[in-house]
C-alpha cells in the first residue's frame, strides 16, 4: 500500500471537528475534537466501537446531520469551508465532488420505484444528462457494481440486502464524485461479495483517482483497502496511522483489541471462543475522566483516571492517544 | 478428517432434532418469472445446537429462516418443529413464536421508529401475558450489552448509533426466553468488540438454558467462534453441510473453497464473477457450474466428471449431521 506524500494539498481537512446533539435528557457530545487531512487520492478508513461517533463524522462532512446537533471547528473541502457554504452551493458539493454511501441506506430505497429511475435521478436532477443518455449510464453503473442491466427494472423488494447495497454505491457513482465516504458499506454482505465490493471500491480509487473515507468496524477490512486508518473511541481518534502498522502493530491497547476481535478461521483458540473487550461501551452523557478508555483498558495506570491524553507521535506519520506512548516517546 | 473426529463431532453435537426443514420448497412469483428462492433444503437444528447457515446474498437464506419461523409458508416441504409439523393456523402459530423467535438483520426496520427502547422490548412479554415485565425487559437488555439497562428505557431508535439498535432488537427477541433463536446476521453491524459479547451471550445461553440457534451470517470467522455445524447455501439449495471443524478447514465444495479463499488472512483469493445467481434462471447440471473454478480451470474434466457437472443434477443433500458436499468432482475426487 503506497503512502502518499504528505505535502501534497489535503482535499479534505478537519480541524478540531465537534459535533453535540441536543436530546430532552441533555446533550450527547458524539464528536469531540477530531483533526485530520486526506490526500487527494488517498484512501483513509474510519474504525471504531458502535457509538464512538463514526457516522456522525462522515454525516457533518457534508452537513447531513440533523437540526439539533450543534458542529464546531471548521471542515475544508478542497479549500472551501463547508460549514459556512451557501445552501445551494452545498447541495451542487453533495453530489458533484462529495457523496456518501449511508449505512443502512439500501433500506431506504423508494420501494414503488424502479431500481434504474432511482438511480438515474441524481443524474437528470443534475442536470449531467438527458433520459437517453441518463437511461445508458445507468446500465453503465449497473454493470460497475455487478448487477444485471435487466435489474433497472426491479423494484427494490424484488432485490437482496446485498443487491440493494450495491444499488446504493451504483447511486454514489453516478454523478463522478471526487470522494465517496461509505459508511459500513459491506457490513451484513456476505463474504464473496464484500470481496467483489471491496474491489470495486479499491479499483475506482486506484483507477480514477477518488479519494475514499470508508467507515467500517472491521479493522481487516480497511486495511485491505485504505492507505491510512483512524481509530476512533468515545468521540476521538485515538490512534492514526499507515493501515498495515495499525492493523498488525496497534499502539494504543483498544487498536488491539479491535484488531484481535475478528478470528482466524481454522485457529483452535478462537473455536468455540468468541473475544470480545470487557466493560460497557461509555456513554456519551457520563465520559469517564482522563483517558475514556480507562474503565476498560488491561493495562490502564492509576494517572489514567486523571491524565489528559492526546495522540502523542507513536512513529513514523504514527499517533496514539495513550499513556504508555507518551513514554516511550519521551524515553527515545 | 479422521473417522474418529468426525464420530466425536457428532457425539457432540446431534441432539433431539428440535427444529427441520424437510424437502422446503419457496418460490416466489415476480413479474411473470418464478423465483425457485429455497429450491429443495432438507435442515435439522438439534436440541441445545448452533447451526450456521452461509452463503451468498440473493441465495435464499433469510426466505429459508422466515420459512422456519412460519412467517413465510412453503410451497412445498414441511417445517417440523419438535417432531410434529407446523400449524398455520393462528394461535398455534402465537405459541410456536414463543419458542422459535426471530433476530432480524435490519434493526432499523424491525423497529418502529415512535416507539421507545422499553415498549420495543416490552412488544414480545406484553402480547404472551408475561409477568413482572419491567424486569424481563431489564434483563434482555443487559444480557443484549446494553447497560445500565434502565438508562435507555427511554430512548428512541433515532437516537441509538446503530449498533445499539441492533442490541435493542436482540434483546426483544431474548424477552421471551425462547427455545431456538433464528438470527439473521445478527451481529453484522455490531461493533467488534460487542460482536465479541453477544457471540459468547448465545453460547452462554446455550450452555445454561439449551438454546438452539440458525445463525444466518456472510461471516465465516462467525461460524468458527460460535457454530456447531455450518451449512453452505447456494441459489436455493444446502451444497455442503457438517462439523465446523471439518468444512471449514477442508472443504470440499469449489463454492466453500471460493468462499474460503477470500478471507483476509487467504493467500490465494478466488472472487467468483460472472452473473450473480438468479433464482429465477437456475442453472441446469450443478446449479454452480458457470461459476465454478475447478470445472474453469480444467480439474472437473480431469476428472471425467466435466459433462456431469454441465449436465447431471446433483441430488439435495439429507439432514444428516456428517460432512457431505453436493458435487460431482468431490464425489470422485474425495
Ligand atoms: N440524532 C441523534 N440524536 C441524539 N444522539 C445521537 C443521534 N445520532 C447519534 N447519536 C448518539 O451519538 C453517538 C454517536 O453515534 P454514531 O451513529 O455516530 O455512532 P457510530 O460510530 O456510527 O456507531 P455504529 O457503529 O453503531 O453505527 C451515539 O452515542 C449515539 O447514541
Ligand atoms: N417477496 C419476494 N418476491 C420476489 N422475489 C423475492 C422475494 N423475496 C426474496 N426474493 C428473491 O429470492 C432470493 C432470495 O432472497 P433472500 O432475501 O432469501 O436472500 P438472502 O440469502 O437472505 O440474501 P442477503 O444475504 O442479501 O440477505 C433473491 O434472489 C430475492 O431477489
Ligand atoms: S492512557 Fe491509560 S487508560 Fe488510556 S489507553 Fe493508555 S493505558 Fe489505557
Ligand atoms: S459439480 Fe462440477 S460444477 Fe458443480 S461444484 Fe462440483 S465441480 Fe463444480
Ligand atoms: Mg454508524
Ligand atoms: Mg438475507
Amino acid at each position: 500500500m503506497s503512502e502518499r506524500s504528505e505535502s501534497r494539498a489535503g482535499l479534505l481537512e478537519l480541524d478540531d471537528l465537534s459535533v453535540t446533539y441536543r436530546i430532552a435528557s441533555g446533550e450527547v457530545p458524539a464528536v469531540r475534537g477530531v483533526s485530520l487531512t486526506l490526500d487527494s487520492g488517498a484512501a483513509l478508513g474510519v474504525a471504531g466501537e458502535s457509538g464512538s461517533g463514526k457516522s456522525t463524522l462522515a454525516m457533518a462532512l457534508l452537513r447531513l446531520l440533523p437540526r439539533d446537533a450543534r458542529v464546531g471547528g471548521r471542515i475544508l473541502l478542497d479549500g472551501e469551508d463547508v460549514l459556512t457554504m451557501k445552501w445551494g452551493r452545498m447541495r451542487a458539493v453533495r453530489w458533484a465532488e462529495a457523496s456518501i454511501v449511508f449505512q443502512g441506506a439500501q433500506h431506504g430505497l423508494n420501494p414503488v420505484r424502479k431500481i434504474g429511475d432511482q438511480v438515474a435521478e441524481p443524474l437528470l436532477v443534475h442536470g449531467q444528462a438527458r433520459p437517453e443518455a441518463a437511461r445508458k449510464r445507468v446500465a453503465e453503473l449497473l454493470d460497475q457494481v455487478g448487477l444485471p442491466t435487466w435489474r433497472a427494472r426491479s423494484y427494490p423488494h424484488e432485490l437482496s440486502g446485498g443487491q440493494r447495497q450495491r444499488v446504493m454505491i451504483a447511486m454514489a457513482l453516478a454523478c463522478s464524485p471526487r470522494l465517496i465516504i461509505a459508511d459500513e458499506p459491506t457490513t451484513a454482505l456476505d463474504v464473496m461479495v464484500q470481496a467483489q465490493v471491496l474491489t470495486l471500491i479499491k479499483d475506482l480509487v486506484a483507477e480514477n483517482g477518488i479519494s475514499l473515507i470508508m467507515i467500517s468496524h472491521d479493522l481487516s477490512v480497511l486495511a485491505d483497502v485504505c492507505d491510512r486508518l483512524a481509530v476512533m473511541y468515545a468521540g476521538r481518534i485515538v490512534e492514526q496511522g499507515p493501515s498495515g502498522e495499525v492493523f498488525h502493530d496497534a499502539k494504543h491497547p483498544y487498536s488491539k483489541a479491535l484488531a484481535a476481535a475478528f478470528p482466524t478461521v481454522g485457529d483452535p483458540a478462537a473455536r468455540l471462543a468468541p473475544k470480545g473487550l470487557g466493560g460497557d461501551p461509555p456513554d456519551p452523557m457520563q465520559l469517564p475522566t482522563g483517558c475514556s478508555f480507562h474503565p476498560r483498558c488491561p493495562v490502564a495506570l492509576d494517572e489514567c483516571a486523571t491524565l489528559d491524553v492526546e495522540l502523542w507521535p507513536a512513529g513514523e506519520r504514527r499517533t496514539a492517544a495513550c499513556v504508555h506512548v507518551r513514554a516511550k516517546e519521551e524515553a527515545s | 478428517m479422521t473417522e474418529t473426529q468426525a464420530t466425536k463431532e457428532k457425539v457432540s453435537t446431534a441432539g433431539q432434532n428440535l427444529l427441520e426443514a424437510r424437502d422446503l420448497h419457496v418460490e416466489f412469483v415476480a413479474r411473470g418469472r418464478r423465483a425457485r428462492a429455497v429450491d429443495g433444503v432438507n435442515l435439522s437444528i438439534g436440541e441445545g445446537e448452533i447451526v450456521a447457515l452461509v452463503g451468498e446474498s440473493g441465495c435464499g437464506k433469510t426466505t429459508l429462516a422466515r420459512t422456519l419461523l412460519g412467517l413465510e409458508r412453503p410451497t412445498s416441504g414441511e417445517v417440523r418443529y419438535g417432531g410434529t409439523a407446523l400449524d398455520y393456523g393462528s394461535k398455534a402459530l402465537k405459541a410456536y413464536r414463543r419458542q422459535v423467535q426471530l433476530v432480524l438483520q435490519d434493526p432499523t426496520g424491525s423497529l418502529n421508529p415512535r416507539h421507545t427502547v422499553y415498549e420495543a422490548v416490552a412488544e414480545g412479554p406484553r402480547i404472551h401475558g408475561l409477568a413482572d415485565e419491567e424486569t424481563a425487559v431489564a434483563t434482555a437488555l443487559s444480557r443484549a450489552g446494553l447497560r445500565p439497562p434502565e438508562r435507555f428505557f427511554l430512548r428512541y431508535p433515532h437516537e441509538l448509533s446503530g449498533g445499539q439498535r441492533q442490541r435493542v432488537v436482540i434483546a426483544g427477541a431474548l424477552a421471551l426466553n425462547p427455545h431456538v433463536l433464528v438470527a439473521d446476521e445478527p451481529v453484522a453491524s455490531l461493533d467488534a468488540s460487542v460482536r465479541g459479547e453477544i457471540l459468547a451471550l448465545m453460547l452462554k445461553l446455550r450452555a445454561d438454558l439449551g438454546l438452539s440457534a440458525l445463525v444466518v451470517t456472510h461471516d465465516l470467522g462467525l461460524a468458527w467462534n460460535i457454530a456447531d455445524r455450518v451449512a453452505v447455501m447456494y441459489l436455493g439449495r444446502i451444497v455442503e453441510s457438517g462439523p465446523v471443524e471439518q468444512v471449514l478447514t477442508a472443504p470440499r465444495h469449489p463454492y466453500t473453497q471460493a468462499l474460503m479463499s477470500v478471507l483476509p488472512e487467504s493467500p490465494e483469493r478466488v472472487v467468483l464473477t460472472g452473473e450473480p445467481p438468479d433464482p429465477t434462471r437456475i442453472p441446469g447440471g450443478c446449479r454452480f457450474h458457470a461459476r465454478c473454478q475447478v470445472l474453469a480451470s480444467g480439474k472437473a474434466a480431469e476428472a471425467g466428471v466435466d459433462g456431469k457437472c454441465r449436465s447431471e443434477p446433483l441430488d439435495v443433500l439429507p439432514a444428516v449431521p456428517g460432512a457431505q458436499a453436493a458435487c460431482h468432482y468431490a464425489d470422485v475426487a474425495g
